[in-house]
């Protein structure tokens, strides 16, 4: 193995089949199998089982397990390649060391299979089911159900390792094929409400069968698709053609920007129109989500705060708006509505509640933030843990019950209206025109203060606070502006969920939203807002919010293992989120970008010419 | 009073360790001064009590006639006194050009508001930050210039990342520049332009300098006068011709010789 990385690439020679790590064959193999009889007796096999990927025979309960060998395979048979050093030559050893680790894979899942058929263990792993059983053995039999995993696991692990072997354009193709498949099964309930609003029924009825999942014509017509789509592709990655991207140069990228925001404007102005219910509903609280992300990016992106009781701003905007609207709170008598641009009554009241809920989140923003501001790191996000905490407690207190109502919060909080259009929160479509809008603005907000004095400001603080001091920056001023500016957006976005839900309960500001929020941000792309956009879309456009079904619906109880697991992938893969501000990426890929410049022999560190 | 800077009496301990112990020093406007001493000798905690970092236990710091002791550093900065550190710190991710930009902080005003209405006076402003920082940094020749603006700082080399954060000083329009070890690490060449480059900070830019370093040439060539600490007192100062040969700071650097030692 050793000698491999050191031999001359002019050397083509395949290496021999028992040149295979077996050791790591070995404990890939076992990894997979415990991966495998984990995600069977945490329940998500049966769970997942109910929603069909493709009729009549891949649901996404065996979808769960399939891709455990496939995965296993592949990184088996992979070598870490040295920084600098040559790739070793592909060959038959990687197809062995797939096939070996997918065959121990499935060897380690039929004991456990036959484990739990033998031992009845339902007291304590509540889980494993006989219907698991059904699943597992394909209601064949123990013996012919363990032959099936094992040969099944076998040839899912070499398709692992041939993955390894065969050509960057074939896998291309197949990846491209298999995701594309993926997500068009996935997004069943949304296809199919668009092709409503299209009136174009007749796709979809072929599309997908009538007890959910695509028909495996359809499946197989979209992977021939997605396959020549991925063939065709060009072979840079994501982020190659994002650097290509930002290095036009700046009047190209801005009018092609200004294409995109476009399209991305007419889209969200159309979109929502064309669609039904549950797609609205699924936008909204996109669009929610987004709001809150963009306020959270300028405290913890920009300005490098890690601020854990986010949430407590979202809580008061909601109060704010649900007291000063709703007739059941008894202390704000003037009950007003969230009426933009009246028609009948008082032109401006809907603005008065805006106006307020800015100021008071403003307000909470500083009371939160002065003392706070002066600790550094750890302790910063500790102590806003505390106050986010302390501020749902508050709200749940029965000493302030009088004003909030404790644990049963405010209710009957009116429709908003803009102009004789009312926005109902029972109407998913116009809760998301209304998100939109401040979405919009918080977009803007971030943008502009991206590149000005107060975001440079952010900037040095974020990359030396006792520099970014000696530059004459009064650092607790500048700290505090970030933590008021995500202050207020998370206000408006409660104000919307306010009128989105028509209640407010302190059960609905819990720490888990914070932490949902904070997630959003790190794996969309700390400091950048389209990442903001991407990770609302993907966990909770996908897998649900923290109360709010996803597209997935199923994951629901797992929706929390997911986040987690995601988040730990995302921190070792790609710590710089999906969609990475050019700053952050910079920062977290800057020795590579020094070390791939020092192999390439381009000058990514500038040596000292001899100019002078 | 001439004096743009005086000190009387500075004091400043860490527990046991007296890192300055009545520390008098002064320096007339125009003027270079070296600030010389063995490793230890208090040198930058003289420069971070200065620069508001620590706030001394007793005596007086007096700039253009106000006391600045015990004022955040961000202040002291809005006054005029800019710094470098030691151990090169920039602003890594951000581009050259950012750097000296950011420095401008407190010779500008325009707050979120303004950012965010996109109003005429922050426009212009921002101009202007971007028009200044260009021009310090053309100051360097051309070290920091054309495409090296849109870089991102940690790609510069030493030398350049040492060049930056002097132009990064300068962005904060000071009368008083304080460096720290510009040289260190610094081959030949890199060190006579840098000693080039501290004496056109005062005639170029009329800046005063106060300088903390170890390479005697340049200590030498550069230097008005020089003051050397030990153990948080001063023990010598004037020429460097003077300086050098005082047995005070040769024992300083070399210790006592063997036939004093053993009296």
């Amino acid at each position: 193995m050793m000698t491999d990385s050191a031999a001359p690439p002019s050397k083509p020679d395949v290496r021999p089949m028992t040149d295979v790590d077996w050791e790591k064959v070995l404990r890939s193999g076992a990894l997979a199998g415990l991966m495998l009889s984990f995600i069977a007796a945490i329940g998500m096999v049966t769970v997942l089982d109910e929603r069909t990927m493709i009729d009549p025979w891949l649901s996404l309960g065996y979808l769960a397990l399939v891709w455990v060998p496939v995965f296993f395979g592949f990184t088996a048979a992979s070598e870490p390649t040295p920084d600098g050093g040559i790739s070793p030559v592909k060959g038959e050893r990687d197809l062995l060391s797939g096939l070996v680790t997918g065959a121990l894979a499935g060897l380690c899942f039929s004991f456990f299979i036959v484990l739990i058929d033998t031992y009845d263990m339902t007291d304590i792993f509540s889980n494993l089911l006989p219907r698991l059983v059904d699943l597992l053995t394909f209601d064949r039999g123990i013996g012919v159900a363990a032959a099936i995993w094992i040969v099944g696991c076998a040839l899912l692990g070499l398709c692992g390792g041939a993955a390894q072997v065969v050509s960057a354009r074939v896998k291309r193709m197949l990846s491209w094929a298999f995701v594309g498949v993926a997500i068009v099964a996935m997004l069943e309930a949304v296809i199919i409400d668009l092709s409503q609003g299209l009136r174009v029924e007749f796709v979809t009825d072929f599309m997908y069968a009538k007890n959910g999942g695509l028909t495996t014509g359809a499946a197989i017509i979209l992977g021939a698709i997605f396959g020549a789509a991925g063939f065709q592709s060009s072979d840079k990655t994501f982020d190659q053609r994002r650097q290509e991207r930002m290095s036009q140069p700046k009047e190209v990228l801005l009018r092609k920007n200004m294409v995109a925001a476009g399209v991305a404007i007419l889209a969200v102005i159309f979109v929502p129109m064309v669609v039904g219910g549950l797609t609205n509903e699924l936008l909204a609280n996109v669009g929610l989500f987004v709001l809150l992300g963009l306020g959270l990016n300028i405290v913890v992106g920009s300005a490098g705060l890690l601020d854990l009781g986010y949430v407590a701003f979202f809580a008061v905007g909601a109060y704010t708006t649900a007291i000063l609207t709703s007739p059941l709170s008894p202390y704000w008598v003037p009950e007003l509505t969230l009426d933009f641009f009246s028609w009948e009554d008082w032109f401006w009241k809907g603005w008065v509640i805006v106006a307020v809920v800015l100021v008071m989140a403003a307000i909470s923003g500083i009371l939160v933030g002065t003392p706070v501001i002066r600790l550094r790191g750890d302790y910063l996000a500790i102590v806003t843990l505390g106050f986010g905490e302390i501020v749902r407690i508050l709200f749940l207190s029965d000493w302030l019950s009088p004003y909030f109502g404790g644990a049963q919060g405010v209710t009957n909080i009116p429709s908003a209206a803009i102009g004789p259009v009312e926005i109902q929160g029972t109407s998913s479509q116009s809760i998301f025109y209304l998100t939109a809008v401040f979405v919009v603005i918080a977009i803007y907000v971030a943008w502009r203060l991206q590149s000005s004095r107060t975001g440079r400001a952010w900037s040095a603080l974020r990359e030396d606070e006792d520099v970014a001091e000696a530059m004459g920056i009064n650092t607790t001023a500048v700290k505090l502006t970030a933590f008021v500016t995500g202050a207020v957006l998370a206000g408006f976005a409660g104000m919307i969920f306010a009128v989105k839900v028509g209640s407010v309960f302190p059960i609905s500001f819990k720490l888990l939203v914070s932490i949902i929020i904070l997630v959003i941000v790190i794996v969309g792309g700390m400091g950048s807002i389209a990442g903001v956009i991407v990770g609302a879309v993907v966990l909770i456009g996908v897998l649900g919010g923290p109360t709010q079904p996803g597209l997935l619906q199923e994951f629901g109880q797992f929706k929390l293992l997911i986040y987690g697991a995601l988040l730990v992938i995302m921190m070792l893969k790609r710590p710089e989120g999906l969609w990475p501000s050019v700053r952050r990426q910079r920062e977290l890929r800057h020795e590579e970008l020094n070390q791939d410049a020092w192999l390439t022999g381009t000058p990514g560190t500038d040596e000292e010419e001899d100019d002078a | 009073m001439s004096h743009i800077l005086q000190i009387d009496q500075l004091r400043k301990g860490f527990g046991g360790v007296q890192a300055l112990d009545g520390v008098d020093f002064h320096i007339d406007k125009g003027e270079i001064v070296s600030v010389i001493g063995p490793n230890g000798a208090g040198k930058t905690s003289f420069f971070n009590t200065i620069t508001g970092y620590f706030s001394p236990d007793s005596g007086s710091i007096v700039f253009n006639g106000l006391n600045i002791g015990g004022h955040e550093p961000h202040e002291i900065t809005g006054l005029g006194i800019a710094r470098t550190f030691q151990n090169v710190r920039l602003f890594p991710n951000m581009t050259v050009l950012e750097n000296v930009m950011v420095a401008q902080h407190s010779r500008t005003s325009t707050g979120i508001f303004g950012t965010l209405l996109n109003t005429r006076g922050f426009r212009k402003e921002e101009a202007e930050i971007e028009e200044r920082a260009k021009e310090i940094l053309s100051f360097f020749g051309q070290r920091l210039k054309g495409y090296r603006w849109d870089q991102p700082a940690f790609v510069l080399s030493y030398a350049n990342r040492r060049r930056l954060e002097i132009a990064r000083a300068m962005g904060t329009q000071p009368e008083l520049l304080l460096l720290d070890e510009p040289t260190a690490g610094m081959n030949p060449r890199e060190t006579a332009e840098m000693t080039e480059l501290i004496d056109r900070l005062r005639t170029e830019r009329g800046i005063t300098v106060v300088v903390i370093e170890h390479e005697m040439r340049v200590v030498r060539e550069v230097s008005d006068r020089v003051v050397v600490l030990d153990h948080g007192v001063k023990i010598a100062e004037g020429t460097y011709e003077t300086v050098s040969t005082n047995p005070d700071v040769i024992e300083a650097y070399l210790g006592r010789p063997a036939e004093a030692g053993s009296a």
